[in-house]
């Protein structure tokens, strides 16, 4: 990770559904004795009790930007916020970005991507989803912004676990898979995690991009009311085999491509830009690791709706199974159409 | 190129890098204004140092958060804080709180009139205190982006999403809005009250004639405006943004439409602030990469002040004479240059 990018302070966004527990869990991560100073811009200004030096009230105004890009939306209060906050660097170490339970987090996001200023000072850790066990199913059914909410998360925490059943909480947990499956999922009674789980995960880190694996939860049925210890780096890589139910959203997908021989970067990269071009309004989130025919780089990108950014990342290892792997969430996404574009691309 | 070497390949720039008398500030700085003959460097938080023409410094405190704003009519400077504060700091160094507000938000732009009058935002409010103290304030459809107002009259430009607002404040009358898709984050009308000109979130320019609102694109610049300034009599509009000075011609009275502007002080850098000499025809330019340029406009000859390799000037002004140039790059390190 070069040195500026360490040097950015990270910016969480924190999103869920009217209820599910954001000021719960934002008041958690502030009250923890972390030692850290948050700067935290919140919607209702004044009117919910958060203990916090730096409150910024803000006006989730989002507005287009003039580049022909109609699902390029950018957040511009958060512009004006960010500048106004820089003139006190060094007064907190990170940022806070509670959005309504209405909001959909692809402004929030892409005004990391399109802003130089902001880019300049602030990098984007990760979306954080707060999903109530309870009502989350009812909500996808039909609250549009919830299941928004689910598809772009990075971390979600599946809250207020002890208000259901066993199999109530596999019947929302499947459906949130059935939605994205390579979030972090953490379940939790009164937003109770670690802080671990939702701060500093480096989720919009190019370098980090090092997986791209669904995430499962352990199985095993026990009470999820100790405190967590996540081991980092222990890969869930468990058989998808434990009862679970699959289902199939009907407008939300993961869609999901892999092969093994290598991909032609003269005519991926053309492809992935045509596609985000043309289904970016229906692709939420990106993502990929690529091996390309006479490359020994590890090629990396992401994506949020029609942004992309990418980089070489490092030397595929020796004995590294040079793998390419290719992640979409989004809305209705041409499955087959996009399957065959990728399989044009590899080289024959 | 990325230095003056003297003898190198710029060995034909003029340098008066010598006669600047440097001055650390300490902190970091967003403006400099002179009251008098004494500079008032705008920190980022909390404090303004008062240098005066020997480099003596003293320190004041006007507010106990950040500095998100400040204007000055040569009289005094106003500020507004993130601690909901508006406040005014006179020649003597005194502070006025011009305005509380109760639940401390943000103080986002202020502008002031020549008549005393001091405009101020609050997220959609736009507020006016007229000299005689009398106050009245105009909501705007989304957060105020820049304030200025005309230099004819009470009116005040407001601008926002979508396009900018002129209001009279002493007028019945309902305010009038320029309609342009966008944000727009700063504002200023041309010296002779007949062009509009609004600083846009993308890396353009929107201008608007205020006989006819005959709209004026200027753009084509690589990155944001954040700093304009009106050369003297107002013939030329300067800005920064790009990698060369870009001077938008307004003598005419279709102002830039259908012209290019002028281009000068070609640097390696993006030029990072301007500011015009307030009487003869010669701008100082400041870079991201710290250089200091004096600019001719008749045929853009130029002077170095400052050299590069620190980071981006962010202040740039002229005393009212146009004797003294004081600058600052952001981490507050600054001088002063008498001509």
């Amino acid at each position: 990770m070069s040195q500026s990018t360490s040097q950015k302070i990270p910016v969480t966004v924190l999103t869920g559904y009217l209820g599910a527990g954001k000021t719960t869990l934002l008041n958690r991560i502030l009250s923890e004795n972390h030692g850290k100073k948050y700067a935290v811009i919140v919607n209702e200004f004044g009117e919910i009790g958060i203990d916090n030096d730096l409150i910024i009230g803000a006006d989730e105004e989002v507005f287009e930007m003039n580049n022909g890009c109609i699902c390029c939306t950018v957040r511009g209060d958060l512009v004006r916020i960010m500048d106004g906050l820089m003139r006190r660097k060094g007064k907190f170490d990170a940022i806070i970005v509670e959005t309504t339970g209405l909001a959909d987090p692809a402004p929030v996001a892409q005004t990391f991507f399109v802003d130089e200023d902001v880019q300049r000072n602030a990098r984007l850790d990760a979306v954080v989803t707060v999903a109530d066990a309870k009502w989350l199913s009812d909500r996808l059914k039909d609250a549009p912004e919830a299941k928004n909410q689910i598809a772009f998360a990075d971390v979600i925490v599946l809250n207020k676990t002890d208000l259901v059943s066993k199999p109530e909480l596999a019947e929302v947990e499947a459906r949130i898979r059935g939605i994205n499956p390579y979030a972090k999922l953490h379940r939790a009674e009164r937003c109770k995690v670690a802080l671990s789980d939702v701060l500093e995960r480096g989720a919009f880190d190019l370098d980090r991009i090092l997986e791209i694996e669904p995430d499962f939860l352990e199985a095993d049925d026990h009470d999820h009311d100790h405190d967590h210890h996540h081991h980092d780096g222990h890969d869930h890589h468990h058989d998808h085999g434990h009862g679970l139910k699959h289902y199939h959203d009907e407008e939300m997908q993961s869609l999901s491509l892999r092969t093994d021989k290598p991909l032609d970067a003269t005519k991926f990269m053309p492809w992935l830009q045509d596609l985000v071009a043309t289904e970016g309004q229906n692709i939420l989130r990106s993502k990929g690791i690529l091996a390309f025919h006479d490359d020994d780089d590890r090629y990396v990108f992401q994506g949020v709706h029609m942004m992309l950014e990418g980089d070489h990342q490092r030397k595929w290892k020796e004995g590294e199974p040079r793998e390419s792997r290719v992640v979409f969430i989004g809305r209705e996404l041409p499955e087959q159409a996009i399957r065959d574009g990728f399989e044009r691309c590899i080289v024959s | 190129m990325t230095s003056f070497e003297p003898g190198g390949a710029q060995a034909s720039i003029a340098s008066v890098t010598d006669k600047v008398r440097p001055v650390a500030i300490g902190a970091p700085v967003t403006a400099v204004h002179f009251l008098g003959d004494r500079a008032f460097f705008v920190g980022a938080e909390e404090r303004v140092s008062i240098v005066d023409a020997e480099g003596a410094m003293s320190k004041v405190e006007v507010l106990s958060g950040g500095i998100l704003c400040a204007a000055s009519d040569g009289e005094r400077i106003v500020m507004g804080g993130d601690d909901g504060k508006l406040v005014a700091l006179d020649k003597r160094g005194e502070v006025a709180v011009l305005v509380t507000d109760a639940k401390r938000r943000w103080i986002d732009a202020v502008a002031l009139h020549a008549d005393g009058a001091v405009a101020w935002s609050i997220g959609k409010t736009a507020f006016v205190r007229s000299g005689k103290g009398e106050e009245k304030s105009l909501e705007v459809p989304s957060t105020v982006g820049g304030l200025a107002f005309a230099p004819k009259g009470l009116r005040l430009a407001v601008a926002h999403y979508n396009g900018a607002t002129l209001w009279f404040p002493n007028m019945a009358a309902t305010a009038e809005f320029l309609a342009w898709a966008g944000s727009h984050l700063g504002v200023t009308f041309s010296p002779d009250n007949k062009f509009l000109v609004t600083a846009m979130h993308e890396p353009a320019l929107h201008g608007w004639r205020l006989a006819d609102n005959r709209h004026m694109r200027m753009s084509g610049y690589p990155g944001r405006v954040r700093s304009m300034s009106w050369s003297a009599g107002g013939k030329f509009l300067a800005t920064s943004g790009a990698d060369t000075v870009i001077m938008w011609p307004f003598a005419s009275k279709d102002g830039p439409m259908g012209k290019e502007p002028a281009m000068l002080a070609p640097l390696q850098a993006r030029v990072s602030a301007v500011a015009c000499h307030p009487k003869q025809d010669i701008l100082a330019a400041g870079y991201s990469d710290g250089t200091i340029l004096m600019v001719r406009l008749a045929d853009g000859g130029e002077l170095l002040v400052r050299r590069n390799g620190t980071a981006p000037v962010v202040a740039l002004g002229w005393n009212a004479k146009g004797t003294l140039l004081a600058f600052s790059d952001e981490e507050g390190d600054a001088g002063l240059l008498a001509l």
